[in-house]
């Protein structure tokens, strides 16, 4: 088991550098600066011996090359760069930031499960029946709904017409604050896991060892517990890997929607700022997230059916 | 125009008349929206240019001038009086004696002395540089030459003498959030950045990045009862659509209005009566590169003025929260000449300019745009038809904002749109037209005229300040007539305010910038704010 993760440990690595290559590469083409972002409100005149001054104190005077290798050797030591705008270090920024998108993306991950898990499951063995077909019905909605319109429809709702939450902000960290922006991040993989779970539990109920199973006298409550839960779950456990690495992206437009202090909202002002190590850090760490939850899925499923270990 | 303008005035004169009239009641909690981006640039805002980090120098920190927003004006704040030599050179200023940062430090000369020099340490390369330029022995400092800025000297912790290079208004550069006074003994300058300490009347309690920025009350600020309020939260939210949410359910207690918004704020009984308006100090045009053989023609300008129906554009796209421009100086700038006329619209006009130009049949070019949705593609979109039938063929290229501020600067472009300051100095708004202005700085359409040079350079030296509004009003009549751009819009500036909110002003540089020390609640505000 031990020189199984390792394996997938390592595996990580290339994808890193692949994808840290192609983040410095696109940055390096796309038209407009830090220096000329700071002009580009048009409040202020530019001045060219600012941009000039800031090109220079930034190295972004410097060969394309020659900054790469900048990067990689600042990268090799788990060094981000500073931020050109705030002039801190890039970790420190998303150290700041990176927990309240772990809460939201967590809490997010919670609501889909516990509702979509339960729901996937009950629609899959009454299949054609009301729940199944209104479930079904609310798993299509959730996924065709943008998730900035649900976000202003579930803003309008519980907190303009009903009062109960706030509308936006992260408060004081309370879970007043956290439950719209999680139910509106949550809908999407809600939705994606309730069909899942349904495919695959259906999927399974027709597998020969089900009809065994039966035939030796077993009720459907053992069935569905003994056989039939654990071998649905290995495709849950990667439907929830796949979605919960990818959630932390995803809150992007939430987070800045709700006014929530993220890595997301953080990510959108560096790009229009062109502050490229936050963009190019901040996009690291969600690639990284994303590689470090769907190992973790693998050593899971690993554990749960053993075969996956051999192949 | 110029009615509706005066109205809008008349009416914000009300809302701060009425806060007057009443007894400000002290205390409480002002929900304040920053609504220019989704987190804070930087805390030391000695290094940003942008209104997003002003609202963070309006609580906390000043400068040795301040912008009066009802007479508009710069005034001194740090002063209490200033002595000016017969040259408009030298200047002696005489600092308050009651003003003390939020570390307990007095303010002296030596605070002011230590701010300029930071700003102007070509190792921070500070936006500001381009501001405290106005001193003389800057350049030398810049240069290394010299170890200290040579107009700056202390006469005693009290008074400090300034020498300008040449006998500008100081107050238009002194008074920016980038030439804010910091302290002098604050050992750590990384801190700045973290904990900010300033001269203002709030002091900086708390900063959740992405989230908000929370000042609360300095008890020792020089104004003596103020300010009124405890505690300000100025919060990050830069989408209009939530911010809107959360003021129709009283969480905000201000909100800036884009053109959707302010349309459907006019139509609300609840919330038509609370809105602050006023024509800032931005012009929205399209400018035009000479390196395009046919924009070298002033005809051809011209006819482009004419050829597009400018009021119907703001009155259907930008749904007339803007006021039609006629020149490159807003309304409310004391060099707007109200009896100058604006580019009729008129494509039978614009199509024999064309036929005298030599451009019958037309020509095409590319407009450099942001998507904006009042100064870019949107409105290109817009002049496409009407340029069309006068033979024009118009391509919108559109590209973000920071692209569009390069594309400008290294004249990269055929023509942008785009919207530039153009106050509240009008010398340094005309400035952009100067010929010895470089293009990468503001004479983005590379504009040469003798003539305006003459004009210009005699403002420029002029002291008699009637005398100088007037020669730059002839300039910029001069620069309507040459058309470098399409003139298109002033932006009128919208303020959504709760109705407990008293002392709001109509600032024409940025509505949004607000007076926190002079803003109160009254007693109709929710118990979450008192």
């Amino acid at each position: 088991m031990l020189r199984f993760t390792i394996r997938r440990i390592l595996q990580i690595i290339p994808t890193i550098v692949v994808v840290a290559l192609l983040i410095f590469v696109i940055f390096s083409v796309v038209p407009g600066s830090f220096a000329s972002s700071l002009f580009s409100d048009g409040k202020t005149a530019a001045d060219p011996q600012l941009m000039a001054r800031l090109n220079e104190q930034l190295g972004l005077d410097k060969p394309v090359h020659q900054r790469f290798l900048t990067y990689v050797g600042d990268l090799a030591q788990l060094d981000l760069g500073t931020s050109f705008r705030t002039r801190r270090p890039v970790l420190e920024l998303i150290n700041e930031r990176i927990w309240a998108s772990l809460q939201l993306a967590v809490a997010a991950m919670i609501f889909a499960v516990v509702v979509a898990v339960p729901l996937g499951f009950l629609a899959a063995l009454r299949p054609g029946s009301i729940l199944d077909t209104v479930t079904m019905v609310g798993a299509v909605s959730g996924l065709s709904m943008p998730q900035f319109w649900l976000g202003l429809l579930l803003m309008y709702v519980f907190a303009l017409q009903l009062n109960w939450l706030p509308s936006f902000g992260y408060g004081d960290g309370s879970l007043r604050n956290l439950i719209l922006p999680a139910i509106t991040l949550g809908v999407t993989p809600l939705a994606l896991l309730a069909r899942t779970t349904r495919a695959g539990v259906l999927d399974v109920l027709n597998g020969d060892f089900v009809r065994t199973a039966h035939a030796k006298g077993l009720s459907e409550a053992q069935v569905v517990r003994r056989h039939v839960a654990r071998n649905a779950l290995v495709l849950i456990i990667t439907t929830v890997g796949l979605l919960f690495g990818s959630l932390i992206g995803q809150a992007v437009v939430i987070e800045k929607l709700f006014a929530w202090p993220g890595i997301g909202s953080l990510l959108v002002d560096s790009v229009a700022m062109r502050d490229i190590p936050v963009v190019q850090g901040t996009i690291l760490v969600i690639v990284v997230w994303f590689l470090v939850i769907n190992t973790a899925v693998d050593v899971i499923y690993a554990l749960v059916d053993p075969r996956i270990k051999q192949e | 125009m110029f009615r509706r303008f005066t109205l809008a005035a008349v009416l914000c004169a009300g809302v701060s008349g009425l806060a007057l009239a009443e007894e400000p009641r002290q205390g409480g909690t002002f929900n304040f929206t920053a609504p220019y981006g989704s987190s804070f640039a930087t805390l030391d805002i000695q290094a940003s240019p942008n209104t997003q980090e002003e609202f963070i120098t309006q609580a906390i920190h000043r400068s040795l001038y301040a912008w009066d927003s009802i007479n508009n004006a710069p005034v001194l704040e740090l002063a209490t009086g200033v002595d000016v030599s017969d040259d408009g050179l030298v200047y002696t200023y005489h600092l308050r004696k009651d003003a003390r940062f939020h570390n307990g430090k007095a303010l002296t000369a030596d605070d002011l002395i230590y701010s300029y020099k930071r700003v102007a340490d070509p190792k921070n390369a500070f936006p500001g540089a381009s501001y405290v330029a106005i001193i003389k022995g800057v350049d030398d400092f810049a240069a290394g030459k010299s170890e200290d800025i040579a107009g700056l000297k202390k006469i005693d912790d009290n008074t400090l003498e300034i020498t300008f290079s040449s006998p500008v208004n100081p107050g238009f550069s002194l008074m920016q959030n980038t030439t804010a006074i910091y302290p002098s003994n604050v050992e750590d300058e990384a801190t700045f950045a973290t904990a900010p300490v300033g001269l203002g009347p709030f002091r900086f309690k708390e900063h959740i990045p992405g989230s908000q920025l929370v000042v609360e009350k300095f008890e020792d600020f020089y104004e003596e009862g103020k300010p009124y309020l405890d505690r300000v939260n100025i919060i990050l939210m830069s989408e209009d659509s939530a911010r809107d949410v959360a003021f129709r359910n009283k969480e905000i207690d201000v909100s800036i209005l884009g053109p959707t918004q302010y349309q459907a704020y006019q139509q609300d009984d609840a919330l038509k009566d609370n809105l602050l308006e006023v024509a800032e100090v931005y012009t929205r045009n399209i400018g035009f590169n000479p390196k395009v053989e046919a924009f070298q023609d002033k005809r051809v300008r011209q006819a482009i003025n004419h050829a597009i129906n400018t009021p119907l554009i703001v009155e259907r796209l930008v749904k007339n929260k803007a006021y039609p421009a006629s020149g490159w100086l807003p309304i409310s700038s004391p060099a707007f000449d109200k009896d100058k006329a604006p580019y009729a619209f008129d494509p039978d006009k614009a199509k024999e300019l064309l036929r005298e130009a030599g451009y019958e049949n037309g020509f095409s070019f590319e407009v450099t745009a942001s998507p904006n949705e009042s100064w870019g593609v949107p409105i290109v979109e817009a002049i496409l038809p009407m340029l069309q039938k006068v033979g024009i063929t118009v391509k919108p290229k559109p590209v973000e904002s920071s692209a569009l501020g390069e594309a400008v600067t290294t004249n990269n472009f055929e023509a942008f749109i785009w919207s530039n300051q153009t106050g509240p100095d009008p010398l340094a708004a005309m400035r952009c037209y100067w010929s010895k202005t470089a293009q990468s700085a503001c004479n983005y359409t590379s504009y040469s005229n003798p003539e305006f040079d003459k004009l210009y350079e005699a403002a420029r030296e002029e002291r008699d300040p009637a005398k100088q509004t007037d020669l730059l009003r002839q300039a910029n009549n001069l620069v309507q007539d040459d058309a470098p751009v399409w003139f298109f819009n002033y932006n009128k500036a919208v303020m959504a305010y709760q109705p407990w909110v008293h002392g709001l002003v109509p600032n024409a540089n940025e509505l949004a910038l607000q007076p926190y020390e002079d803003i109160w609640i009254d007693d109709t505000a929710p118990a979450s704010r008192k």
